[in-house]
C-alpha cells in the first residue's frame, strides 16, 4: 500500500490523529466498564447494531452508495450461523465465520447487480434484492419461517471461552466490534478509501484518472456486506435466535436511520446513532407502534434540520471554535 | 379442459388476479415516474398514501355514509391536498441537496403514517362493502369475470392512458416534459415551475390514493397494505426504467400477468419472480427496458 500515490492518506493513516485516538480510547473504555451499570445483553445488542451501522456507513459515508437492503446481510448471516451452531453443531467461531462468509458471498452477487445502477436506482435495487432474500427466508425450510431458529447454543469460542457466561460473551462481542471498527477505520484512511471518496465526489473524473470505479465500488460493497454479516452472525449467537425481523426491510431502514442520526461519513457517528436508536427501542417498547412513529419523526427531523447528525454537528461546532483560539496560540 | 396440465378455470383465474395486481402496479409506478420526472425524488411514502386513500374511502363510507363513487373523487382530492402540504413544507427544502435525502424523508413519512394508522386500527383488515352495482359477474364462456374486477382493470387502463395522453399530447404536458429536461429555462419563459412541481407531486400522490380506493373492496383495508406493495413497485420501476410513461404502464401490467402465471405453474416463486426478473434485466439492460441513462 505504501507504493500508492496518495501522500495525504498515508500520512493520516500512519499517524492516527490525536483527537480520533483519544475518542477511540474513551469509547472502548466506556464500553468496557458499561456492563457494570447497564444490562449487558442490551449493550451487546448496541455493539452488534453499531458494527452493522459502521459497515453501512462505509458504503454511504465514504462511497456515497445508499443501500436500502443491508438487512439481507445481517439476517442471512444470522440464519446461517444459527443453523450451523444448532443443527450442524459447529463451534462458535466456525459458525460466525460461516455466517460472515455467506454474507460476503451474498454481497458479491447483489453487489454485482446493484452497482450497475447509481443513486436512487441503486437504493431501489438493493431494497428489491433484500426483499427477495426476505421471501427466501420466509419459505426456505431451514429458517423455520415465522418461528425463526430458536435456542441456538452459544458453545465455546476456540474451545476455551465459555460463551454461556454473559461476561465472557460480552467481552468477546466487544472484541469483535473493536476489530470491525478498526478495520473500517483503516479502510477509510487507506489509499483505497481515498479513491472511494474520489469516486463519490466525481466518478467520471476518477475513471479518467484510470481507476476502475466499478471494482472499487464492488469491493466496498462486499466489505460492507461482510462486516454487516459479522454483526448478524454475532447477534444470532448473543440472542440465541435468528428471526425474520433481521431480514425485514424495516431493519434496513433502521440502519440507515442510525447512520443518519449519528452522522454519515463520520467515524463515530454510527456508534452513537446505534446507541440512541437501540436505547429508544428498548425503553419505548411499551408504547408499541408509537416507536415506528417516533422513528419516522426522527428521520424527518434529521433530513430537514440535522443532516450532519450528532457527531457531525459536534465536529462542526468544534471546528467553528478552533479558529477563534488559533490567533492566541500563534 | 386443461392447458399444460392446469385447468383453464384456475389459469384464467390467476391471470385475472395478475391483471388486477398489474393494474395497481401500473398506477403506482406511473405516479412514481411522474413525480420522479419533475422532482427527481423517489416517493417512498407512495405506498403509505395509497393506504391512506383506501382508509379515506372507508372513513367516508363508515362515518359519513358517502359511497364508492364519491370516494373515487374525494379520497384522491384529500390525499392530493396532503401531498401538496408535504411538498410545500418539507420536500421543497430538499431540492438543492442530494436526491437521496428525498428518499429518506419520504421513508420517514411512510413510517409515521403507517405507525399512526396501525396504532388506531391494528394490523387486521377492515372490510369495505362492495357497491351493489358491482354484485355478480359476467359469464365469458371460458370463465366468470366478477364485475368489479372488470371495472378495476378498465378504469385503471383509462386512468393510465389518460395520464399518458395529457403528458405526451397536450400543452400542459409539454410544459411538464420541458420542466423535466430543463427547469431553469422553462422558468425563464415565464412558467411558474415551483407551482408546477407542487401540483405534480399532488397529482402523483392523488393517483396513489385513487389506486387505494379501487383496491379497498378487493383487499381488506389495513395499515400495512402499502408497505410490501411499494417494494414490488420499486422493482417494477427498476425493470421499466423511468424514462417513459407508456413504459411504466406496460411494465406494470406485464409484470402483474407474469406474477399471475407464476402462481399457476410454480407457486413457490410467485413472491420473488418480479425480483428475479429485475436481476435479469439489470444484467442485460441496466437502464431498464424503457429507460434512458440519466
Amino acid at each position: 500500500m505504501a507504493t500508492a500515490n496518495t501522500p495525504p492518506a498515508r500520512a493520516r493513516a500512519t499517524t492516527l490523529d490525536r483527537g480520533t485516538a483519544i475518542a477511540f480510547v474513551v469509547m472502548v473504555l466506556l464500553f468496557a466498564v458499561a456492563p457494570m451499570f447497564v444490562y449487558p445483553v442490551f449493550l451487546m445488542n448496541v455493539l452488534c447494531m453499531a458494527l452493522f451501522a459502521c459497515a453501512f456507513n462505509l458504503l454511504i459515508g465514504f462511497g456515497g452508495l445508499l443501500s436500502f437492503g443491508h438487512a439481507m446481510f445481517l439476517g442471512m448471516a444470522g440464519y446461517v450461523s444459527a443453523h450451523a451452531a444448532k443443527v450442524w453443531g459447529l463451534p462458535a467461531e466456525a459458525a460466525i465465520a460461516l455466517g460472515t462468509a455467506t454474507a460476503a458471498g451474498l454481497g458479491i452477487v447483489s453487489g454485482l447487480l446493484a452497482i450497475r445502477r447509481q443513486g436512487i436506482y441503486f437504493a431501489m435495487t438493493t431494497l428489491a434484492l433484500a426483499q427477495m432474500v426476505y421471501f427466501f427466508c420466509l419459505q426456505a425450510p431451514f429458517t423455520h419461517g415465522e418461528d425463526g431458529i430458536q435456542a441456538v447454543p452459544r458453545g465455546r469460542l476456540f474451545a476455551l471461552l465459555d460463551l454461556n457466561n454473559v461476561w465472557v460473551l460480552y467481552y468477546v462481542v466487544l472484541a469483535i466490534f473493536v476489530g470491525g471498527f478498526l478495520l473500517i477505520y483503516r479502510t477509510v484512511h487507506s489509499p483505497f478509501g481515498q479513491v472511494l471518496k474520489a469516486i463519490r465526489e466525481n466518478e467520471p473524473r476518477a475513471i479518467s484518472l484510470g481507476y476502475a470505479a466499478d471494482r472499487y465500488k464492488l469491493l466496498a460493497f462486499v466489505l460492507s456486506a461482510t462486516l454487516a454479516g459479522l454483526a448478524g452472525a454475532t447477534k444470532a449467537l448473543v440472542f440465541q435466535l435468528a428471526s425474520l425481523t433481521d431480514v425485514h426491510w424495516s431493519t434496513s431502514g433502521e440502519v440507515v436511520l442510525m447512520t443518519l442520526l449519528g452522522g454519515m461519513g463520520t467515524i463515530f457517528g454510527p456508534v452513537v446513532g446505534a446507541l440512541v436508536i437501540v436505547g429508544l427501542q428498548n425503553y419505548l417498547a411499551p408504547f408499541g407502534q408509537w416507536v415506528t412513529v417516533i422513528t419516522g419523526a426522527i428521520f424527518v427531523v434529521c433530513v430537514l434540520a440535522f443532516r450532519r447528525g450528532i457527531v457531525g454537528e459536534l465536529a462542526a461546532w468544534w471546528k467553528r471554535r478552533r479558529p477563534r483560539q488559533r490567533p492566541l496560540s500563534s | 379442459m386443461t392447458i399444460f396440465g392446469v385447468p383453464t378455470q384456475a389459469l384464467f383465474g390467476q391471470l385475472l388476479i395478475g391483471l388486477i395486481n398489474g393494474a395497481f402496479y401500473a398506477m403506482l409506478s406511473l405516479g412514481l415516474a411522474v413525480i420522479f420526472g419533475l422532482l427527481n425524488i423517489i416517493n417512498f411514502s407512495h405506498g403509505a398514501l395509497y393506504m391512506v386513500g383506501a382508509f379515506c374511502a372507508w372513513f367516508l363510507l363508515q362515518y359519513a355514509g358517502v359511497g364508492y363513487w364519491w370516494s373515487l373523487l374525494l379520497a384522491p382530492l384529500a390525499v392530493g391536498a396532503v401531498g401538496i402540504l408535504i411538498e410545500r413544507t418539507m420536500l421543497a427544502r430538499l431540492y438543492k441537496l442530494d436526491h437521496l435525502y428525498g428518499l429518506l424523508l419520504t421513508f420517514g413519512l411512510a413510517l409515521i403514517i403507517q405507525g399512526v394508522f396501525t396504532n388506531y386500527f391494528g394490523s387486521s383488515g377492515l372490510p369495505y362493502q362492495l357497491p351493489d352495482e358491482f354484485a355478480g359477474a359476467f359469464n365469458l364462456g371460458f370463465m366468470f369475470l366478477p364485475k368489479y374486477r372488470a371495472w378495476v382493470i378498465a378504469a385503471s387502463l383509462v386512468v393510465c392512458l389518460g395520464t399518458w395522453y395529457v403528458i405526451e399530447r397536450t400543452k400542459l404536458g409539454s410544459y411538464l416534459r420541458a420542466g423535466t429536461e430543463n427547469p431553469a429555462l422553462v422558468q425563464a419563459f415565464g412558467i411558474n415551475v415551483p407551482r408546477m412541481i407542487t401540483l405534480t407531486y399532488g397529482f402523483g400522490v392523488a393517483l396513489a390514493a385513487l389506486a387505494g380506493v379501487m383496491a379497498a373492496p378487493i383487499y381488506s383495508v389495513n395499515p400495512q397494505m402499502g408497505a410490501n406493495l411499494i417494494i414490488v413497485v420499486f422493482a417494477v420501476v427498476v425493470i421499466g426504467g423511468m424514462g417513459s410513461i407508456l413504459g411504466s404502464i406496460v411494465t406494470g401490467f406485464g409484470l402483474g400477468l407474469i406474477e399471475g402465471l407464476t402462481k399457476v405453474f410454480y407457486p413457490e416463486a410467485s413472491n420473488t419472480v418480479i425480483f428475479v426478473i429485475m436481476a435479469i434485466v439489470l444484467l442485460i439492460k441496466p437502464a431498464g427496458l424503457f429507460g434512458r441513462a440519466r
